[in-house]
């Protein structure tokens, strides 16, 4: 367990910096209520965008994008509106992102960016 | 390219119909949904092409895939369409050329190792996609021999998906795969009783000589045929040995035979036969069995499967009544339509009908043994209703055969198939040419009216006298006459007469009547 929290992390990190590479500024990481946590929170252009990542080793248990399902998708919908009341956010604009990390033990990490998902 | 298409076919009875498959590749979570009237089988194709496309080596994109199948008011079955699917899916991907896949039509089962499977019907669906101008269809490499035998188009057999890949351009690394080999299904028949092959030889019958004429006549013309006789007289063999003296198929009818049968589940092993068929539904048969049926594919009946060829109704007063009255409609009209919901299915269905029956229940009928009160007996042949068997023209009894009939027979050399056939394309070849410009081929096809009007076919007032008197006393409908008149053209035809004399014309009455004492 402790391996993947850690693996998550790095992953979380890879993804900031992707993110912030395409100029995207991040407002909160690992925000958490009872309903759940958001991994990143971050403003693009405008959009307030919720970021879900996925992070995997291998692609042993399919692709990281596959561990999103609609039951996921829509606690995490529900995060959004409940971060939004709890920062009292008037953004008008929401996205929803999800972002894949493939750390292979010996390669570079691979990184996928799907925008608006739901 | 975010879209690309390609082309399968879908088949409603014998005809297929070119289905556009295009897949839309588009930046969502990962799903994969088809749309457009597809059944469970064409649904799972789902499951089956995400799976067979990672273990063939060519894996498909972790993004949102749509596959739309149109026209979608078209109702689509089966997995025929996993190979489409698979390959415009690819082609959305960009991993194999767009180009290249649109201008192919693609048939074919694929295995969730990536292997193609073969599948029931290549053959008319590779028909239509000649019939539609395409110019490639390519088709699991077990069922390349079967597509092969459609002229016109080129066919392209691949053993997975990852070579049908390969071959439109995909930069993979190739695997040696085993062919799956184009095995017939286990619910259908095997090869071996597709009832292609020729069985026995007419010189097999011994005595029974009016009803060795009566199988020649009934082959020269086309006539279907009703055999009556006790149990053991030979009914069985003389029917079996029909296909054996009828002509080879053209390559057309060929092609057809072997259309349905490949819709039947019945592949080809090799080439195509030329042999007509011949079908022996049992007794037990509904009339789906008969016409074909079925409610999502439409599959062939025995009716269908025999067309060009013969269908024997052995012991036919067991079939019940509304399974023989299903052959009405395509005795006279020489196709079947089954009517579904949705669709209406038709399939050919010109094929010459020979029914054989016992005179009575117990089968012992002018002996001794016979215990079957008159009322009995009437009732048991009653049940061949009267409408049937006005269509047939040639009735024969076949009479069990004593020991010195038998003894006679030894003696006299007897017709083999080979010398029947030959007789049959003779006078075969006659009445086509007196028929030459009529949609008609053989003797039985000619209508009655057309017969005595337009066709000036009457023989004229002495030589068909004797059935002239039998009209007149009641012996014998109108339409018996015509019937009547066709049977002598053959018997003149096999006689090389120009037109029926006396003799012909008593014969052909004694074929129509002869089953009445």
């Amino acid at each position: 367990m402790a391996h993947n929290a850690e693996l998550g992390r790095r992953g979380e990190q890879l993804a900031v910096d992707h993110l912030e590479a395409r100029g995207m500024s991040v407002l909160e990481r690992n925000w958490r209520c009872r309903l759940g946590e958001i991994d990143i929170v971050a403003e693009d252009g405008g959009d307030l965008v919720f970021i879900e990542v996925k992070t995997r080793s291998n692609g042993d248990y399919g692709h990281p994008f596959e561990a999103i399902t609609p039951i996921k998708l829509a606690r995490l919908r529900r995060l959004a509106i409940a971060w939004c009341e709890a920062s009292e956010s008037s953004a008008v604009r929401i996205r929803i992102d999800a972002v894949a990390v493939l750390v292979p033990a010996e390669a570079p990490a691979l990184i996928e960016h799907l925008e608006g998902i739901s | 390219m975010p879209v690309a298409r390609t082309r399968s076919v879908a088949l409603l009875g014998l005809a297929g119909s070119i289905v556009e498959v295009e897949a839309d590749l588009s930046s969502q979570l990962p799903a994969f949904i088809i749309i457009g009237l597809p059944d469970a089988a064409l649904g799972e194709a789902r499951d089956r092409v995400r799976s067979a496309a990672i273990n063939a080596g060519c894996p498909l994109p972790s993004r949102r895939l749509t596959v739309n199948l149109s026209p979608a008011a078209l109702p689509k079955h089966g997995s025929g369409f996993d190979l489409a699917i698979a390959v415009a899916c690819l082609a959305a991907a960009g991993e194999i050329s767009p180009q290249s896949v649109d201008r192919v039509v693609h048939l074919g089962e694929l295995g969730l190792d990536g292997r193609l499977r073969p599948i029931d019907g290549i053959l008319p669906a590779v028909l239509a996609a000649a019939r539609a101008g395409h110019e490639t269809v390519m088709v699991p490499a077990g069922s390349a021999t079967e597509a092969a035998l459609v002229p016109g188009i080129r066919v392209v057999g691949v053993a997975s998906l990852l070579e049908a890949a390969i071959w439109h351009g995909g930069e993979y690394d190739e695997r040696e795969v085993e062919t799956v080999p184009s095995a017939t299904t286990a619910t259908g028949p095997t090869a071996a009783d597709t009832g292609i092959e020729v069985p026995g030889d007419l010189a097999d019958v011994s005595g029974n000589d009016d009803a060795v004429e009566g199988m020649l006549v009934a082959a020269a013309g086309g006539h279907h045929v009703y055999l009556l006789g006790p149990p053991g007289a030979g009914k069985t063999m003389l029917a079996s040995r029909l296909p054996g003296i009828l002509p080879d198929l053209d390559a057309d009818a060929a092609l057809e035979v072997a259309s349905i049968r490949s819709l039947a589940g019945m592949r080809p092993a090799s080439g195509l036969s030329f042999r007509p068929p011949y079908e022996a539904p049992h007794h037990t048969a509904t009339a789906a069995a008969m016409v074909g049926g079925g409610s999502r594919l439409i599959r062939p009946g025995a009716a269908a499967r025999a067309s060009h060829g013969v269908l024997f109704l052995d012991e036919a007063p067991e079939f019940p009544s509304a399974v023989l009255d299903v052959l009405r409609q395509p005795l006279e009209s020489g196709t079947i339509a089954i009517h579904r919901a949705n669709a209406v299915a038709s399939f050919p269905a010109r094929f010459q009908l020979v029914l054989a029956a016992n005179p009575c229940p117990c089968g012992n009928d002018g002996t001794a043994e016979c215990t079957c009160p008159p009322i009995a007996r009437r009732r048991y042949l009653g049940r061949i209703s009267g409408p049937l068997l006005d269509r047939v023209d040639v009735q024969l009894r076949v009479p069990r055969i004593t020991l010195a009939a038998l003894r006679a027979a030894g003696e006299k050399p007897r017709m083999s198939s080979a010398d029947a056939q030959a007789k049959v394309i003779d006078a075969r070849a006659v009445a086509a040419q007196r028929l030459r410009g009529t949609p008609w081929r053989t003797n039985a096809e000619m209508p009655g009216p057309w017969l005595r009007g337009a066709g000036r076919l009457h023989p004229g007032g002495r030589a068909t006298a004797a059935l002239d008197r039998s009209l007149e006393r009641g012996g014998i409908t109108m339409r018996g006459y015509d019937r009547v008149l066709k049977v002598a053209w053959t018997l003149a035809d096999l006689d090389g007469a120009a037109v029926p004399r006396a003799e012909h014309v008593t014969r052909a009455l004694f074929f129509k009547k002869g089953i009445e004492r």
